[in-house]
């Protein structure tokens, strides 16, 4: 099956037409000397000789039985969030994403033939302002790690000169070596702020912000759940005159500040829990808004309105200007392809949640996880390792190594939380434990239950 | 007839999602956080009902041009048909349903696959290890880019340099500039591909890679490319693959034989997942054993019947991304590479340069084609010898859509004046290529009897022409209300 509609016969034809008599013989006059080894795919043991290729039933057979070598969160009361959630997605969302008018286009660099998609681009924008209470939205970028990556060169290049990053190292570990990796080609170093109580110490950020300083980087709420004190720290950054970064979780801003509330420069996270399924990690989205002044030195693909020949409305890509097709080395990103079905999918998300159902959802989420938090806290053996004010995410100690008591959960098809020892040696007995929407009053009970039982 | 905004639709009190309710005990939000957390402004997202929502987003997608509906021939695109069994593979609940820090035990099978691609994606490059992680092919350069680096740090040198010719994809600068590296551009050629002279004259121990694309974007093999690796080479410099074009090659040549050191790969051209309308992507990068140990965390590892993720890389250059790359994206160029198999993906790229050649044939009398008659997978018209009659490649471009065509890309690359760039893609009819051909020749016509014509193109698209410099001039990037 190689979806090539052309016979051999009529391939032979059109060679003919073009004046050759065989594939061979244009190779050869092309270039003689070009031959490499044949092409021979390796033959695995899950499945037959494949140098003809697998038909439409065999390949959906053995793909059937790939995917049921894994243990889906269907089959599991999950407890799984540290940057990738498992929220309800309607079905509204896949069956309007799904539509190949979508999914089978490209970058809308001819406008007048993609007015659809550039308007729900345009919609994006739009929901993602209202959502952070920025100004400026761009149009996606790949996932919430690389966008704080792009974030951070943005804010350098505003502030051209400055070679410093303060980070607190409650953002998400792999959003920071993310920042790291993209930084090593330069001389810019990121620093990080340390934690008291699971949230950035601000007396650290106080004494360690200085005029070199280009931005500060806080999440809210952090790896740990934790809701920061944004509107503090925003402060703070902005009386040395750096930008202040904000990294959040796009459902906690149905209840909690939104940046542009407390004054960010720059919004950005990982738009995954918008409508997004999980998929292994990928692929998310990245989001990225800002302030109206920040406007040109932004990373991405932008859409705006205007008008056509007849003054009409209607949408084009815009601010090209900073875009590598056109600017090359000097453009503010090297970004051409992004997520652009990730972020319909996020904005057809928003839309049918509206205005009043973020919040449901972000309540929801809220009083679930407190309600776990509260009875989890009631188990001996379990205590509670922060004070601080949490979304739908904590963090417990369980004093027992976790391999075996996760060992002992997953046996009971439970998934009770992401070890945090991996990233932080002092929290090596510590669980980050999420609860979304989706886990009813009987999996939370079930749950408190089955750590009775195998604590 | 414009769709109005989403936002525009919206009536206070509606609703289309359905919530669960609160199934748990209340507690007052002052008792969860404190009142200076509260959001004070909501957020002004639409209210609408599902059946709103529907035909609204059902309309926008009507009014796009896509694979599905249109001969869309963007060049260096490879808009291939996305087969549909793909999508029905990767959105399996045991693919799409799974946390990234599930158990290795929950995820054998799609450990199993992501490896399995690797032996795939080696096999087909001739290289010796993947990484999976980038999400795009300019994510994969940016990556490529860092691996340079983390190369000849491992040797004790910082070369500043990467040279790139001027046909290269304007990704390739922006990566390199992006790392940290001085661009430095040598010129193609009057046959359009690199002049290893040239190339031997720019090269010197502070070049640290050449990028290159082969073919490159001109649609042109590089036939010295292996005397253009030596010269690399011999000064210890990288050679990188831009595998954008990697869709003429299949079967009959390998970037690792050609010389390369570095590949990325573009899923989502030559391995026929969906463009999503400007993503999601994924680029893949392999590279020859010697730097192997600079790619990312984690790798899949295969232990007897287990699969694993490695972290135990100590002279990684870190992560590019979180997690572990665009796997849905993955998951669909694999069912696609085995669906194919060998001979089948030899025969797709044979039938590829066999569908660019013959358009080319039809077109090469009508517009002058700078560089012959022969090309791979695809080739550059200029539109040069119409601009007498004041007609440029974008009116062409317009007039294409009104015939029902998406068009070329158009002023890429940027040493060809007025440049059109097509690529038919192997899966497209004769027929299909014969009617495209047949529309430029006529529009062609009228560029001659009636040029002004075709400055109003188009007539029949979703708009008319629109205004680019007033949207730049004057940005509206978001909604407000009136």
């Amino acid at each position: 099956m190689d979806f090539v509609p052309q016979t051999e016969e009529e391939l032979q034809r059109m060679l003919e037409e073009i004046g050759v008599r065989s594939f061979e013989e244009f190779l050869e006059e092309i270039c003689p000397d070009l031959k490499c080894s044949p092409l021979n795919l390796p033959v695995f043991s899950s499945r037959p000789s494949e140098s003809e290729g697998m038909s439409e039933p065999e390949l959906q057979e053995h793909m059937r039985r790939l995917a049921a070598r894994n243990v889906s969160l269907s089959a599991r009361n999950s407890f799984l969030g540290a940057g990738a959630y498992d929220h309800f997605i309607p079905e509204v969302v896949s069956a309007l994403s799904s539509r190949a008018e979508f999914y089978t286009a490209y970058t809308p660099y001819q406008p007048e033939a993609s007015q659809g998609f550039l308007q729900a681009m345009f919609e994006y924008q739009t929901a993602i302002c209202e959502l952070t209470a920025m100004e400026v939205s761009n149009a996606s970028l790949y996932d919430g790690a690389s966008a704080l990556a792009e974030g951070v060169l943005m804010a350098l290049r505003t502030k051209g000169g400055r070679s410093r990053v303060l980070i607190s190292s409650a953002v998400h570990p792999e959003y920071r070596t993310v920042l790291k990796t993209y930084l090593k080609g330069s001389a810019v170093r990121a620093e990080e702020l340390p934690y008291e109580d699971g949230i950035t110490a601000l007396p650290e950020l106080e004494r360690l912000a200085d005029d070199q300083t280009a931005a500060v980087v806080l999440q809210s709420p952090n790896f740990f759940g934790c809701i920061e004190d944004m509107e503090r720290a925003c402060q703070i950054a902005h009386a040395r005159g750096s930008l202040f970064i904000a990294v959040v979780n796009p459902v906690s801003l149905g209840v909690l500040t939104a940046p542009g509330e407390y004054g960010a420069d720059i919004a950005l996270g990982d738009g995954q829990p918008l409508g997004n399924e999980l998929s292994f990690g990928g692929p998310h989205l990245g989001f990225l808004a800002c302030t109206e002044s920040l406007m040109r030195k932004m990373p991405g693909r932008i859409v705006g309105m205007t008008e056509d020949a007849d003054g009409e409305r209607g949408f084009v890509l815009t601010l090209q200007t900073r875009e590598q097709h056109i600017r090359r080395e000097k453009a503010t990103s090297n970004i051409c392809t992004n997520h652009a079905l990730n972020a319909l999918r996020a904005s057809i998300y928003l839309c049918c949640l509206g205005k009043e159902g973020i919040r449901r959802l972000a309540e929801l989420n809220l009083q679930k996880s407190h309600y776990l938090f509260d009875r989890l806290g009631k188990v001996k053996g379990i205590s509670p390792v922060f004070p601080s004010p949490f979304f739908n995410e904590f963090v417990v100690r369980c004093g027992v190594p976790l391999a075996r008591l996760n060992n002992r959960l997953a046996k009971k098809g439970i998934l009770g939380g992401v070890e945090l020892g991996r990233w932080y040696p002092e929290l090596k007995d510590c669980l980050l434990v999420c609860v979304t929407e989706t886990r009813s009053k009987e999996q939370l009970d079930e749950f408190v239950a089955a750590f009775k039982e195998v604590l | 007839m414009s769709e109005p905004l989403i936002f525009e639709q919206s009536r206070p009190g509606r609703m289309a999602a359905s919530l669960p309710k609160l199934d748990v005990p209340e507690k007052p939000l002052s008792e969860i956080l404190p009142q200076k957390f509260l959001r004070k402004n909501p957020p002004h997202l639409p209210e609408v009902s599902e059946v709103q929502l529907v035909r609204h987003f059902t309309r926008l997608s009507q009014r796009n041009f896509c694979v599905d509906t249109h001969f869309y021939p963007l060049g260096s695109c490879t808009m291939k048909y996305n087969p549909k069994v793909n999508e029905k593979v990767a959105s399996l609940d045991g693919f799409a349903h799974l946390h990234p820090y599930q158990p290795e035990e929950d995820a054998q099978g799609i450990l199993q696959l992501m490896w399995e691609m690797e032996q795939c994606l080696r096999e087909i490059c001739g290289m010796s290890r993947f990484s999976l992680q980038p999400s795009a092919g300019a994510h994969g350069e940016l990556l490529g880019m860092m691996l340079v680096r983390a190369y000849h740090q491992s040797k004790k040198r910082s070369p500043t340099r990467v040279i790139v010719p001027d046909t290269s994809h304007g990704t390739n600068p922006a990566s390199a500039a992006l790392s940290g590296f001085k661009v430095e551009v040598v010129s193609s050629r009057a046959d359009g591909v690199i002049d290893p002279d040239s190339l031997a004259a720019a090269m010197n121990d502070d070049v640290a890679a050449v990028m290159t694309t082969n073919p490159n974007t001109l649609g042109l093999l590089e036939k010295e490319i292996r005397t253009i690796a030596d010269i690399a080479h011999e000064h210890d410099a990288l050679m990188y693959y831009d595998g954008a074009n990697l869709n003429a090659l299949m079967g009959i040549c390998k970037p690792g034989e050609m010389g390369f050191d570095i590949v990325h790969l573009n899923l989502h051209k030559t391995f026929s997942t969906p463009h999503g309308g400007g993503g999601p992507g994924a680029g893949p990068v392999g590279v020859r054993e010697n730097l192997a140990p600079f790619l990312p965390v984690p790798l899949v590892e295969k232990d007897g019947e287990r699969y694993r993720l490695n972290y135990d890389l100590p002279r990684s250059v870190g992560k590019v991304r979180s997690f572990y790359g665009n796997i849905s994206v993955v998951i669909k160029a694999y069912a696609y590479i085995l669906a194919l198999g060998s001979k089948g993906l030899a025969r797709a790229s044979r039938a590829a340069v066999i569908n660019a050649n013959y358009l080319l044939s039809r077109l090469k009398a009508t517009f002058s084609a700078p560089y012959g008659e022969r090309c791979m997978h695809e080739f550059v018209l200029s539109a040069s010898n119409l601009k007498e009659h004041g007609i440029r490649a974008l009116d062409i471009a317009k007039a294409l859509i009104d015939k029902g065509f998406h068009p070329p890309t158009v002023y890429f690359p940027l040493t060809v004046p007025e440049a059109m760039m097509i690529e038919p893609t192997e899966t497209e009819t004769r027929e299909t290529l014969d009617e495209f051909a047949a529309a430029l020749v006529e529009i062609a016509q009228e560029a001659r009897a009636n040029p002004e014509s075709l400055h109003q193109s188009p007539r029949r698209a979703f708009s008319r022409r629109l205004d680019e410099v007033k949207a730049a001039r004057e940005p509206r990037l978001r909604w407000k209300p009136e």
